[in-house]
């Protein structure tokens, strides 16, 4: 085991893929002699050289489609998309062909494509360098979704999203990158998609989130100890298909339930976290189920005092937590 | 202009090897032999016949709203006469003509029109995708198959089809700039058949011809008469050939007509003199009519042997349609399969919610 980043223990998923197996290339903007912008596929360009590591034109529909025919051909193609925010451009190709090519042929083909993308905000990165798009393609069957909020499960993901046979978006938060290290296991450690985890086991309140917001929710929960209030902390880590059973276990644990994303609050992903309780946890539920989410603007502002506003804190979720767990 | 003059020609004219009455204008057109000859007019019949019928059955509600080809028989089977067995294909819902030729099974076809999910099955052993329907998107995706094969090094080449409309989407210009920039194995083949729906080609695009776009991206561009299965044939093997020889793309235009509407839920009288169009392309465009003059001149052909040829081409598409009509019908829960490797809990939720409630 070694201490790395999280950006360190996505590129050692990458290398380790690439060294297994050939079919496995990266494309993307940058992604060559830089490195990427971020520097996640940092010395791929060195090892595997032009042919499996390659600059693309700046086109994000390009990287997204050539990357689907390539996947259809028997590569394993990994995507990067510059930033979550550009990834736009390359919809139509996500939505309409990867996640749909093995169902319309009726598995004649399929498409073991992966599309990483940092997301999210809180780095001075304005409206397009920071925003959270997994509600986009949240509910198309056919795609999954997974948003790691560790250094190990970034590795272990990555390495299970690359031998995907099918698609997956694969979302790190970028101030996660360099904020977030820990022992990552070397060599072969999966992480399955689609399976949750519980990062920490409480009786009184339930935290129900992914990505970035697990680390603030960390923090909320330490403080709440010290009031003798005991949290859960549900980790999705896979957002589409999300892991019903986990959800409901996690829910019906303490009964009172607070579901937290950076995302815009209407329409994200937790509220089908809330639906699933719903359906499921009626008499189990000790409160209204609470959603504490960033707000219902279009995107991130620059300016540092909005920046921060727009942000979900640690101190935001002890608040929400404390609310909670008084009701 | 002649064939053997396209490299000093930096205009984009359109090539043509035979003439609308038939005769033989260059001498690249000696490379068939009277065996090839036939076979590409059988074809062109079969394709023609499957049209009609197709066109009738969905009159008669057999099949679903269908998008007739009618027109463009010359451009998909030339183009897929072409092709070695495992080059890639990825055909628009209306190359199904250029599909069959390649060796997808008519039955198939109309599964696909019947929307039965084994429609989009490939035969094994071939490489033909399921017919786009999103404009332009297979373009990146058949640059995307050229750069797999360039990787593990194979001598494929990859044909997109595609229609002059599909020549304004961003997915077009993405596609032929990065097969320019990576010079993969990819053949652009458009049929430029006047019409997107009912926006003519003067209203799509400023640019007189779409084979001119290619020395945007430095890849060679040939605009051919799309209705000459002789052009067509030759130019798309010089292609696929230069492709597979690591010569890198091409963009082919091949300028025809589509005789109908655009499919069977559109209307082409409210838009165009239909009359005058189908007038017109029985006179000069058919490209059944043209070869068939050919092949009549040169003695290749006479009406007793077209006529058995009829015969036997209808009874294949019949046997087709007997063999799709009585495939078994999907079952409900089949709507649930293949969304991923596994199915997700959702899909068994709702198989079973759906079973037991309808």
């Amino acid at each position: 085991m070694t201490v790395m980043t999280y950006i360190e223990a996505v590129t050692l998923a990458m290398k380790e893929e690439m060294e297994r197996d050939e079919s496995v290339f990266v494309l993307g903007e940058d992604v060559g002699k830089r490195g990427g912008v971020f520097r996640a596929t940092q010395g791929l360009y060195d090892q595997f050289g032009e042919g499996r590591v390659i600059d693309t034109p700046l086109a994000e529909s390009a990287i997204a489609g050539v990357g689907i025919g390539a996947a259809m051909g028997g590569m394993r193609p990994v995507a990067e998309m510059q930033f979550a925010d550009f990834i736009m451009p390359a919809v139509n190709q996500i939505i309409s062909e990867a996640a749909k090519i093995r169902y319309r042929s009726n598995n004649d083909w399929h498409c073991p494509i992966t599309i990483r993308a940092p997301y999210g905000g809180g780095v001075h990165g304005a409206l397009y360098h920071s925003q959270s798009v997994e509600a986009v393609f949240a509910g198309t069957p056919g795609l999954k979704i997974v948003m790691p909020s560790s250094p190990a499960d970034a590795k272990g993901l990555l390495k299970s999203a690359i031998r995907s046979n099918d698609p997956v978006l694969f979302f790190e938060h970028k101030r996660a990158y360099r904020l977030l290290k820990e022992e990552v296991p070397e060599g072969e450690h999966l992480v399955p998609i689609g399976e949750a985890a519980v990062v920490r086991e409480g009786a009184d309140v339930t935290i129900i989130t992914y990505g970035l917001c697990v680390h603030q929710s960390k923090q909320a929960a330490d403080e709440l100890e010290k009031e003798g209030v005991s949290t859960e902390i549900l980790d999705l880590r896979t957002v589409y298909p999300m892991d019903k059973e986990a959800i409901i276990r996690a829910a019906s644990k303490t009964g009172k339930v607070l579901l937290v994303t950076e995302d815009n609050k209407e329409g994200s992903v937790i509220g089908e976290a809330a639906a699933i309780i719903a359906e499921n946890c009626l008499f189990d539920l000790d409160a209204p189920i609470q959603r504490l989410a960033g707000p219902d603007c279009p995107s991130m502002p620059y300016s540092p005092p909005l920046e921060k506003a727009f942000m979900v804190t640690a101190e935001d979720i002890e608040a929400a937590l404390r609310e909670l767990a008084q009701f | 202009m002649a064939v053997n003059d396209r490299e000093l020609m930096q205009t984009y004219d359109t090539l043509q090897v035979l003439s609308p009455e038939g005769k033989v204008l260059a001498e690249e057109a000696s490379q068939l032999t009277a065996e090839m000859k036939r076979t590409l007019f059988e074809k062109m019949l079969s394709c023609r016949e499957f049209d009609e019928k197709a066109m009738k059955l969905q009159r008669q509600g057999r099949i679903g709203t269908y998008a007739s080809y009618k027109g463009q028989e010359a451009s998909q089977v030339g183009s897929a006469m072409a092709l070695e067995p495992m080059d890639w294909l990825f055909p628009t819902y209306r190359d199904h003509g250029a599909g069959w030729t390649h060796g997808q099974d008519w039955s198939r076809i109309l599964l696909y029109w019947m929307g039965h999910p084994d429609g989009s099955i490939t035969p094994d052993g071939l490489r033909i995708m399921p017919q786009a329907v999103p404009i332009a998107t297979q373009l990146l995706h058949a640059v995307g198959t050229g750069w797999a094969d360039k990787l593990d090094g194979k001598r494929h080449a990859s044909i997109a089809y595609f229609g002059d409309g599909a020549t304004s989407e961003g997915d077009f210009h993405e596609a032929l700039n990065f097969a320019g920039v990576f010079q993969t194995p990819t053949v652009f083949f458009c049929q430029n058949n006047g019409y997107a729906i009912s926006v003519p080609f003067s209203k799509q695009s400023a640019s007189e011809t779409i084979a001119q776009r290619a020395q945007a991206y430095d890849i060679k561009g040939v605009r051919i008469d799309g209705n000459d299965i002789f052009a067509v044939y030759l130019t798309v093997k010089e292609a696929v050939e230069r492709a597979r020889n690591g010569g890198g793309p091409t963009l082919i235009e091949a300028v025809t007509t589509r005789y109908g509407s655009h499919t069977t839920a559109d209307d082409a009288k409210k838009y165009r003199d239909q009359e005058a169009v189908q007038a017109s392309w029985a006179e000069k465009a058919d490209p059944v009519e043209r070869l068939r003059r050919h092949l009549l001149q040169e003695g290749l052909l006479t009406e007793e042997a077209e006529a058995d040829m009829t015969e036997a081409v209808r009874k294949k598409v019949d046997e087709a349609l007997e063999t799709a009509e009585s495939y078994p019908k999907p079952t409900r829960e089949s709507m649930f399969e293949h969304v991923y490797e596994s199915a997700s809990w959702m899909a068994e939720e709702q198989r079973e919610q759906r079973g037991s409630t309808r």
